[in-house]
C-alpha cells in the first residue's frame, strides 16, 4: 500500500498515471470514432440508433462508463496537481524567456489545450449523453446529431474544439511513450506513425461527420 | 630540522608491503572515536574522504567549491596511467615506475614511485566497480591507447573526458557516505588557517564563501588535498578558483614547501587573445601527432599564413630535431615555440604564438579523416577563437599546465607538521622535475583510494589526542590571525583591483620564471616581486564587505598567498643552478639544446621552512638516491 | 574581427538569499570580439570596482566547458543562444555592436540565489547522496576486465555519464523539472552491469529526493535537451522511466 502511495504521488509515477489514462482516453476515443462513422451509413440512423440504444442499455456498459469516467477525471485532476505543482517549482520567474526556442509550442501548452478540451466535453457530454440518459424524450441520437451538426455554431466550436484536441493529443501521444520509457532510437518511426493516427487521422475523421451533416443538409 | 622520508627498508618491490605491515592498525571499534579534516574534494581528496569513512572514521570534508563535482580534476583530458598489460605489449610495475621516474628526470624519491606503479592497477579495477565508463574494444573490454613518454599502451580513458568521469566516480563515492552520515560535507568553504596545537595539526579555520563567518573546524588529523599552484602566473589551464592559500598558509605553520620552481609547461594551448585573457584552454597533445609546426622565416611576417610559401616557412622542429620532429618531448616543443617568438618569428596579433598546420596531413588523409580522429579539438578552437582550422592553419602557444612542487611529505604523505597529511597535486612527491601525461589522475586517486588510509591509521595509533574542542587557545588565535588578515586587506582601500596586481605578477612569473630562467632575470624578479607585494598591500582595492559572499575577497586572500609563494619559486629555481625536466637554466643546456642536469650538486629536494615574510626561507635538503633507475641524459635528436 | 562593441547588460543585483533582488542596468564600452562571455563580466567588474562598487558575483571555474560551475541565463536562454556551449564557452563575437543583453539566475525553487547570479545548486548533491552511486568499498572491486561490457553499451553509458551538473536543464524547463540530471546518472548505471545490483534502489531513492527538493515534473517538453551543453539526449529520461515502472512493478 505504501508503495502504491509512494508511487501514486511521486512525479515519476503521477506522469505514468497521466500517460496510462491518456492511452486509455485514446482507446476510447478509437470506439467513440468506431461507432459515430455509423453516422454516415445512409439508412437514416438506424444503424447508429442501435447502436447507442445498446450503449445506453446494455448492463455491463455502465461499468465501463464509469471506468471512463474516471479515467477522464483522474488524467484531468492529475493534470491539474502537476501543473500547480510545476508552476511551485519556479516562484520567480524569468524577465526574459524564449522558450520558442528549445520546445515546441503544443508540448507547453498541453495543460491549456487539454483545460478547452476539457470545457468542450463538458458541453459535448451534456448536449448529447447526459440529456439522452437521464431525461429521455423520445428523440433519437441521430436526431439529436443532426440537429446539433446542422447549428453552424455548434459545428465552429466543435470543429475548434477537434483542433485543440489535435493539438492536445499532437504533444500527448509521444509524451505518453516517452513516460512509458518506450521511446528508443529503434522505435521511432513507429512511435511517430502511432502519433499521427491519433492526433492527425483521429481528429481528422472526427471532422468529417459535423461537416458531412452541415454541407449535406 | 633533519628531514626523515620514512622510505622502508628492504628491497623496492617489497617497500609498500612490509610498511603496510609494520605500520599500527586501528581497531575498527576505535576508528569512529577519530575525527579527520579533509580540505579540497577533488580526485585525491574525495577519494580520501570517502575510503576513510568507509573504514568508519569521522570525516569532515570542505570544499570552496559548491560541489565536489566542480573540481579542476574534472577537466584532465587524456586519460590515466595503469601497467595492467592488457595489450600483451611488455608493461610492468617496473615499467611504469622507470618511465616515471626518467619522465620526472631523476628528481622523484624512487620508493615513492614504485608504490604509485604498484596501486595503480587497483585504481583501474575500483573505477569501473563505480561504474566509470572507460573506452571498451567491440569484444567488451578495456581498451588502452599510448601516451607521451611511454612505449608501451597503459592508457585507459574515457573520451577526452577522463578526468571528469574519474572525478564523478570518486564524487559519487563521497556522497554515498555523505548520505551515510559518516562524512559530513561542507561547500563553499575556504581553508585560511591550519591550527596547529601542541604540535600537531588539529583543525582550520574556513572562511564560510557565503556569508563570511570564520568557522573552526577541529579534528585529530587534516589531509590537504588543495591542487597546485599554477594560477601564480595567472594564466594558465588551471581553473580561475586553483590557489595556494591552503598550503601556503599550512607552509606558514611550519609544513616545508618542496621544489616549488618545478612547474610543467604544455606546449598545444591556444594562445592569449586579448589583455583581458582570463585564464588559457589546453588542446590534447596529440594534435602534434599529425600536425607540423611552423613559424615565417621572415621576422614580424604580417602576411596569412596560406599566402607564405613553403619555401619561407621555418618548420623548426623538425629541422632542428630531424628523428623526433613534432614529437619532441612538452618542455622541448614549449621551449623552441617561445624562442621563435622571441626571435620575432611569433605569428598571431601578439606575435606570441606558431602556426600548427594540417594542410599536408588534409591533402593526403583528407578532411575528414581528420575530422574523425580530432575533430573536438578543432570544435573548440573554433568555438574560442572564431577562426577555422581546416581552412588556415591554427595558433598555438604554451601555457602553464600543472605544478610538480608542493608540500614536502614523507613516505606516509606526512608533512612537517605531525598530523598534516598531503595529498595529490599538493605535495610534491610522485613526479620529479616533470610529470608524464596521464599521471596525475593516477597519484591522486592512488593517494587517496589506497595510501592514505593506511598511513594515516598508523599515525591515529601511534599519537594521543587530548580533546580539543574550537575554543581551545589555538583555534581563537588562528581564528584571530585570519579575522585580523581579512581586515587588513579590506582596509587597503587603494586604487588597483585584484585582477590587474595578480596579472602583473604574472607577468613577472612568466617572463622570468617561465620556459626558461637564467640567473638574471630570476634575480630580477626577486626584485619585483616583494615590490609588487608593497604595491598590494598599499594599493589593493576590494569592494564589498567581509561578512558577505565577496568574490574580490576570495581573490585578494589568494593573491596575497600568491605574491609571497611566487618568491619562493624564483628563489628555488635560483638554487636549483642546472636543468632538469621543466626548470630549465638556460646556462645549462647541452649542445643540442637540452636540459643538462648536474647529479653531483642537485641530486635532492630542495624543502623550504618559512622564517617570516620578507625574510629569507631556510632550505633543507633531502638527499635523492636512485639505486634502480641510474640517471642518464636524454636525446632526442 | 578588429573593433569593439558597446553592449548594454541588464543584470540581476541580490544581496543575499533573504534580500529582494532587482535589476541593474550597465554600458559597457570597449568589449572585444574575442573576447569570452565571462571576460566580458570580468571587464565590467573591473570597471564598477575601479568605482568603488560591488563586483557582480557569478559563479565559473574551469572556463572550458566541463566543470560545470557556469550558470547564466542570457537574453532568455540557459547558458546563451548557441547550442551545447557552457556560457564560459560562449565569445562576445556571438553579439553585436549595441546589443542589450539581459542576464539572470537559473530559476528554480530548489536553486535559491545566494547573491546575484549565484545559485545554490546543492540540491543537485542531495540527489546524488540519495543514489547516484555503486556501493562499492575501496579495495573490494575484482578485475576491471572480469565482466566485458559490449561497446555501444559503454559508449551509451558515457553520452549519459557526459552530464556537468550545471542545471542548464532544470533552468530551460518550464517546470522547473531535474528529470535530465536525474536521469543521466541513473541511465548510466542502469545501462552498465555494475549498477544493477542497485538499480531499484537508486532510482526510488533519487526520483523520491528529486521530489522533496521541490523540483517540478517533466513535461517531456525536450527544452533540457535543447539546452543541455553537453546535448544529453532525452532517451534517458525514458530510460529512468521504465527503470521506474520496473522498480515498482518488480
Amino acid at each position: 500500500m505504501n508503495k502504491i502511495a509512494s508511487f501514486t504521488t511521486s512525479s515519476v509515477g503521477r506522469k505514468l498515471l497521466m500517460g496510462l489514462t491518456g492511452f486509455f482516453l485514446c482507446s476510447f476515443l478509437l470506439v467513440h470514432l468506431y461507432l459515430n462513422l455509423f453516422l454516415l451509413k445512409q439508412d437514416r440512423g438506424s444503424t447508429f440508433d442501435s447502436y447507442a440504444d445498446f450503449m445506453a442499455t446494455y448492463p455491463l456498459i455502465r461499468p465501463l462508463e464509469i471506468i471512463l469516467f474516471a479515467g477522464f477525471l483522474l488524467h484531468a485532476f492529475v493534470g491539474v496537481w502537476l501543473w500547480i505543482a510545476n508552476r511551485l517549482a519556479r516562484p520567480v520567474r524569468y524577465a526574459v524567456n524564449r522558450p520558442s526556442e528549445n520546445s515546441t509550442l503544443s508540448s507547453r501548452t498541453a495543460f491549456w489545450t487539454g483545460t478547452f478540451v476539457l470545457i468542450f466535453l463538458v458541453i459535448h457530454v451534456n448536449t448529447f449523453f447526459v440529456s439522452s440518459r437521464f431525461f429521455p424524450s423520445g428523440i433519437s441520437m441521430y436526431e439529436r446529431v443532426c440537429e446539433a451538426f446542422q447549428s453552424p455554431l455548434y459545428v465552429s466550436f466543435y470543429l475548434v474544439a477537434l483542433a485543440f484536441l489535435a493539438y492536445h493529443l499532437k504533444h500527448g501521444v509521444q509524451s505518453a511513450f516517452q513516460t512509458f520509457g518506450l521511446k528508443r532510437k529503434k522505435y521511432e518511426t513507429l512511435i511517430t506513425a502511432t502519433a499521427l493516427v491519433f492526433w492527425l487521422m483521429l481528429p481528422i475523421a472526427f471532422a468529417v461527420l459535423p461537416l458531412y451533416f452541415l454541407l449535406a443538409h | 630540522m633533519t628531514l626523515d622520508s620514512k622510505i622502508p627498508a628492504g628491497p623496492i618491490e617489497q617497500k609498500w608491503d612490509n610498511h603496510r605491515f609494520a605500520m599500527k592498525l586501528v581497531n575498527p571499534a576505535n576508528k569512529r572515536k577519530y575525527h579527520i579534516i579533509v580540505v579540497g574534494t577533488g580526485l585525491a581528496g574525495a577519494s580520501a574522504a570517502a575510503s576513510l569513512a568507509e573504514l568508519g572514521y569521522r570525516v569532515t570534508a570542505l570544499s570552496y567549491h559548491e560541489s565536489p563535482r566542480r573540481a579542476h580534476s574534472i577537466s584532465a583530458q587524456g586519460g590515466i596511467n595503469a601497467p595492467k598489460n592488457y595489450p600483451n605489449d611488455g608493461d610492468s610495475v617496473y615499467r611504469l615506475f622507470y618511465d616515471t621516474v626518467k619522465g620526472g628526470d631523476y628528481r622523484a624519491r624512487e620508493a615513492n614511485v614504485y608504490r604509485l606503479s604498484q596501486v595503480s592497477n587497483a585504481i583501474i579495477d575500483q573505477c569501473v566497480a563505480q561504474g566509470v565508463p572507460f573506452a571498451r574494444e567491440y569484444g567488451g573490454l578495456l581498451d588502452n591507447r599510448s601516451f607521451g613518454g611511454a612505449q608501451v599502451s597503459r592508457t585507459f580513458y574515457a573520451r577526452g573526458q577522463t578526468g571528469q568521469q574519474l572525478l564523478l566516480g570518486a564524487y559519487s563515492a563521497l556522497m554515498r557516505q555523505v548520505g551515510l552520515g559518516t562524512v559530513k560535507f561542507y561547500e563553499r568553504r575556504e581553508m585560511l588557517d591550519l591550527v596547529v596545537a601542541d604540535g600537531k595539526a588539529r583543525g582550520v579555520i574556513a572562511r564560510n564563501m557565503v556569508d563570511g563567518r570564520l568557522e573552526s573546524y577541529d579534528g585529530d588529523a587534516v589531509i590537504l588535498a588543495t591542487g597546485g599552484y599554477s594560477n601564480v602566473f595567472f594564466l594558465s589551464t588551471n581553473a580561475k578558483m586553483c590557489n595556494a592559500t591552503a598550503t601556503w598558509r599550512a607552509h606558514k605553520r611550519g609544513a616545508l614547501f618542496g621544489n616549488p620552481c618545478f612547474t610543467q609547461i604544455h606546449p598545444t594551448c591556444i594562445p592569449v587573445a586579448s589583455e583581458h585573457q582570463s585564464k588559457l584552454t589546453l588542446m590534447s597533445e596529440s594534435l602534434r601527432n599529425d600536425g607540423r609546426i611552423w613559424v615565417p622565416k621572415a621576422k614580424a611576417d604580417k602576411r596569412a599564413p596560406n599566402q607564405i610559401p613553403e619555401e619561407e616557412r621555418d618548420y623548426y622542429l623538425e629541422r632542428l630535431y630531424p628523428s623526433f620532429g613534432n614529437l619532441v618531448p612538452r618542455d622541448v616543443a614549449s621551449r623552441r615555440a617561445k624562442e621563435m617568438c622571441d626571435k620575432g618569428h611569433g605569428v598571431g596579433t601578439t606575435g606570441l604564438a606558431v602556426y600548427l598546420d594540417f594542410s599536408d596531413t588534409i591533402k593526403r588523409n583528407g578532411k575528414a579523416w581528420v575530422a574523425e580522429k580530432y575533430g573536438n579539438l578543432f570544435d573548440m578552437y573554433k568555438q574560442i577563437t572564431g577562426e577555422d582550422g581546416y581552412e588556415s592553419p591554427m595558433r598555438i602557444y604554451p601555457a602553464v599546465h600543472y605544478t610538480m612542487g608542493g608540500l614536502w611529505v614523507d613516505y606516509n604523505l606526512m608533512g612537517t607538521i605531525p598530523g598534516l597529511f598531503v595529498l595529490g597535486e599538493a605535495n610534491f612527491s610522485d613526479h620529479g622535475a616533470n610529470r608524464l601525461g596521464a599521471s596525475a589522475l593516477m597519484q591522486g586517486l592512488a593517494d587517496g583510494y589506497f595510501i592514505i588510509p593506511y598511513t594515516i591509521g598508523d599515525y591515529l595509533a601511534s599519537n594521543k589526542f587530548p580533546k580539543l574542542d574550537a575554543g581551545a587557545p589555538a583555534f581563537k588565535d588562528a581564528e584571530t590571525s585570519v579575522a585580523d588578515l581579512t581586515k587588513k586587506l579590506i582596509a587597503v582601500r587603494g586604487k588597483t583591483p585584484v585582477d590587474v596586481l595578480h596579472k602583473e605578477l604574472g607577468k613577472i612569473m612568466w617572463e622570468y620564471c617561465g620556459m626558461g630562467r637564467n640567473s638574471a632575470g630570476l634575480k630580477k624578479a626577486l626584485a619585483l616581486i616583494p615590490a609588487l607585494r608593497e604595491r598590494f598591500w598599499k594599493d589593493v582595492t576590494i569592494t564589498g564587505s567581509a561578512d558577505a559572499f565577496n568574490q574580490e575577497l576570495e581573490k585578494a586572500h589568494r593573491l596575497a598567498d600568491f605574491l609571497e609563494l611566487a618568491e619562493l619559486i624564483v628563489r628555488d629555481a635560483l638554487l636549483r643552478d642546472e636543468s632538469c625536466g621543466g626548470h630549465f637554466r638556460e646556462e645549462h643546456q647541452t649542445e643540442e639544446g637540452e636540459a643538462k642536469r648536474n647529479d653531483t650538486k642537485f641530486s635532492f629536494v630542495a624543502a623550504w621552512e618559512f622564517a617570516g615574510t620578507n625574510r629569507p626561507p631556510k632550505l633543507h635538503k633531502e638527499p635523492l638516491k636512485f639505486d634502480y633507475v641510474k640517471p642518464s641524459q636524454r636525446s632526442y635528436k | 574581427m578588429s573593433g569593439t562593441m558597446t553592449i548594454t547588460l541588464n543584470v540581476w543585483r541580490q544581496r543575499d538569499r533573504n534580500s529582494e533582488g532587482r535589476f541593474a542596468l550597465y554600458t559597457l564600452p570597449n568589449v572585444s570580439p574575442d573576447m569570452s562571455f565571462l571576460e566580458m563580466l570580468d571587464l565590467l567588474n573591473l570597471d564598477l570596482v575601479r568605482k568603488g562598487e560591488e563586483a557582480i558575483a557569478f559563479d565559473h571555474d574551469c572556463r572550458e566547458g566541463i566543470c560545470g560551475t557556469c550558470s547564466l541565463y542570457i537574453n532568455g536562454r540557459a547558458h546563451g543562444p548557441l547550442k551545447g556551449v557552457t556560457a564560459c564557452q560562449l565569445h562576445m563575437r556571438t553579439f553585436h555592436d549595441g546589443d542589450s543583453i539581459t542576464i539572470e539566475p537559473w530559476r528554480a525553487k530548489p536553486f535559491p540565489v545566494i547573491r546575484d547570479l549565484v545559485v545554490d545548486r546543492s540540491a543537485f548533491d542531495r540527489i546524488m547522496a540519495a543514489g547516484g552511486f555503486v556501493s562499492v568499498r575501496t579495495g573490494g572491486a575484482p578485475d576491471a576486465n572480469t565482466i566485458p561490457i559490449p561497446k555501444p553499451v559503454a559508449e551509451e553509458a558515457m553520452d549519459a555519464a557526459a552530464c556537468i551538473g550545471c542545471g542548464a536543464c532544470v533552468a530551460a524547463c518550464k517546470n522547473g523539472s531535474a528529470m535530465l540530471f536525474v536521469a543521466a546518472k541513473v541511465s548510466q548505471l542502469a545501462l552498465l552491469p555494475q549498477g544493477h545490483a542497485e538499480r531499484a534502489r537508486r532510482v526510488e531513492s533519487m526520483v523520491a529526493q528529486m521530489d522533496a527538493e521541490g523540483f517540478g515534473a517533466c513535461s517531456n517538453t525536450y527544452a533540457c535537451e535543447a539546452e543541455c551543453p553537453k546535448q544529453i539526449s532525452v532517451t534517458h529520461i525514458a530510460r529512468l522511466n521504465s527503470e521506474y515502472l520496473r522498480a515498482n512493478l518488480t
